[in-house]
């Protein structure tokens, strides 16, 4: 099997389940009991917070533990919208082709009385920052633009838009789910106030993520209860699972770059590849992009149907295709960048990982061309484009 | 479990009757691509019969099994019989799509009846 999906999940690795497994069985306490076994507990915690820290250039007490980026990206929109309402500033600036999480809260906060101002992604999947600068007010209170995007892997200059949130005196998060363990990221260098990452998007375990916040920045809860988490996130702690995601994201920075050269070598290999096949087109920034994202669209045939076929050749991939969605439209980060529906549902995501080999990228090359062309063979489309009777997109 | 029934899988890895048929007198089409799903229909009647059928669809792994099993359903079936065929059947002969994905039956009953109407209007005959 390629797995060719790491954007949905990764593997764990075997350092990062061994943490789990080992604590699961021995450091089983309470973090919040005062005796020793808890205490022992409490300890695995705050090492896990340190470390996650270091790696993104926080301090400890900024960190704190959710269950996964969505949480996060819940927590962080809503504690801005709060501290902003407080002073009258009802306004957010986002982008269209957010994670769903970020989209779909902030719909969430419209429903509150806030509005909303969506960002253009533009052809190349690319947020321009002085175009995020024009559209803050003085009631702007929030500004949240992912760091990579989790389908066409464009990577945003976030640093950029981050300085010019500083100089506006606007909160600046970043939904950096796709981003974190494989891009360098320094919340102090990128001008971040607040950031949402996942482990099991780095090799962690699912179910545990975390939030960057500002130390100046008051969190609104999302969970009542407990103190746990200096109070603003009830519930005892996966302890287990923080300590393993820790591990996991301490190994991805190691070999960040080590990985990122292979991976982007891997990548650009299978773009040139997939490029040969005729009417297809790579979806985003070829350049700022994730070292591991290659997203084509293949004009002429259906995302979900290329899936399966390639799944029965022992390649695992995803579409934003409607099929695969459950719903009539396809991808809204695919329709954001200004591809038709009719192009939209043909759409391909590989998102590879660290162990491809070049022999596995070239197999892979060589059955999307085969299923594509098969494919094409009986679609009543494709046969209306080659006959001239309709004209090509792509 | 798999997202399909092995009938479905069966009927989008090998689907029966795909193609163009050149002597086609009743051709339908339904569907468009911004929905992501287009079915076309090619039967060749003949007394009455449905002699020959074929389809091309652009859609995903429930629209080409409900293609390929309509077909197989209607084959050497009277048109009187074809028009009754309803997209419960089709779904059924597949042992059932999930609900999402029942329009994809709905749409190759629709492209038979489309077919069946082109026949009548090139033909005149009524069925």
């Amino acid at each position: 099997m390629i797995y060719a999906d790491n954007a949905a999940t990764t593997r764990m690795s075997d350092a990062a389940v061994h943490t789990l497994t080992s604590l699961l069985n021995e450091t089983w306490g309470n973090p919040s009991s005062l005796y020793g076994h808890g205490q022992k507990a409490k300890d695995v915690l705050e090492k896990a917070r340190k470390e996650v820290a270091e790696v993104i250039g926080a301090e400890p007490r900024e960190i704190l533990f959710t269950s996964g980026g969505s949480e996060a990206d819940n927590q962080a929109i809503r504690s801005a919208a709060e501290l902003g309402r407080r002073k009258g500033k009802m306004h957010i600036i986002s982008s269209a082709f957010e994670h769903h999480a970020v989209l779909h809260t902030l719909e969430k906060m419209k429903g509150e009385g806030f509005s909303v101002t969506l960002l253009d992604v533009h052809e190349n999947g690319m947020i321009v920052p002085a175009e995020v600068e024009a559209a803050i007010r003085d009631d702007t209170c929030l500004v949240t633009i992912m760091t990579a995007n989790n389908e066409i892997g464009t990577i945003q200059p976030i640093r950029e838009i981050g300085a010019i949130c500083r100089r506006k005196n606007v909160v600046f998060h970043t939904d950096a789910v796709q981003a974190v363990g494989h891009i360098p990221l320094n919340v102090s260098e990128d001008n971040i106030d607040m950031l949402s990452a996942s482990a099991h998007k780095f090799h962690g375990p699912k179910g545990v993520g975390f939030l960057y916040a500002k130390k100046n920045i008051q969190l609104t809860n999302l969970i009542e209860g407990g103190a746990q988490e200096h109070g603003k996130r009830a519930g005892t702690e996966n302890v287990p699972g923080i300590a393993a995601m820790a591990e996991a994201l301490k190994e991805a920075n190691a070999k960040m770059a080590e990985n990122a050269a292979h991976l982007t070598k891997m990548r650009d290999r299978l773009i040139d590849g997939l490029r040969q096949i005729p009417h297809s087109a790579l979806n985003g920034d070829a350049t700022h992009r994730l070292p591991g994202n290659v997203n084509f669209c293949f004009e002429g045939i259906e995302g979900e149907s290329l899936l399966l076929l390639l799944d029965d050749k022992g390649i695992c991939a995803s579409s934003g295709s409607a099929c695969t969605s459950g719903s009539l439209d396809p991808s809204h980060v695919l329709l954001a960048i200004g591809r038709v529906h009719d192009v939209a549902h043909g759409s391909l995501r590989l998102s590879i990982g660290e162990d491809i080999t070049e022999d596995e990228t070239d197999y892979i090359i060589r059955s999307v061309k085969e299923v594509v062309e098969y494919l094409r063979g009986f679609s009543p489309i494709w046969r209306d484009l080659m006959a001239g009777k309709k004209a090509f997109i792509l | 479990m798999a997202l399909y029934s092995d009938k479905v899988m069966d009927h989008f890895r090998n689907p029966r009757n795909v193609g163009v048929l050149e002597d086609a007198n009743g051709i339908g089409e339904v569907g468009n691509a911004k929905c992501g799903d287009i079915m076309k229909m090619y039967l060749k009647i003949e007394d009455d019969i449905v002699k020959d059928v074929k389809f091309e669809t652009f859609g995903c792994g429930s629209a080409i099994a409900s293609s390929s099993m309509a077909t197989e359903l209607i084959k050497g079936k009277p048109v009187s019989e074809v028009k009754e065929l309803t997209n419960k059947a089709v779904a059924e002969a597949l042992d059932g799509l999930p609900a999402y994905k029942m329009h994809c039956s709905v749409l190759a009953e629709e492209a038979i009846q489309a077919a069946l109407e082109d026949y009548q209007k090139r033909t005149g005959k009524t069925i």
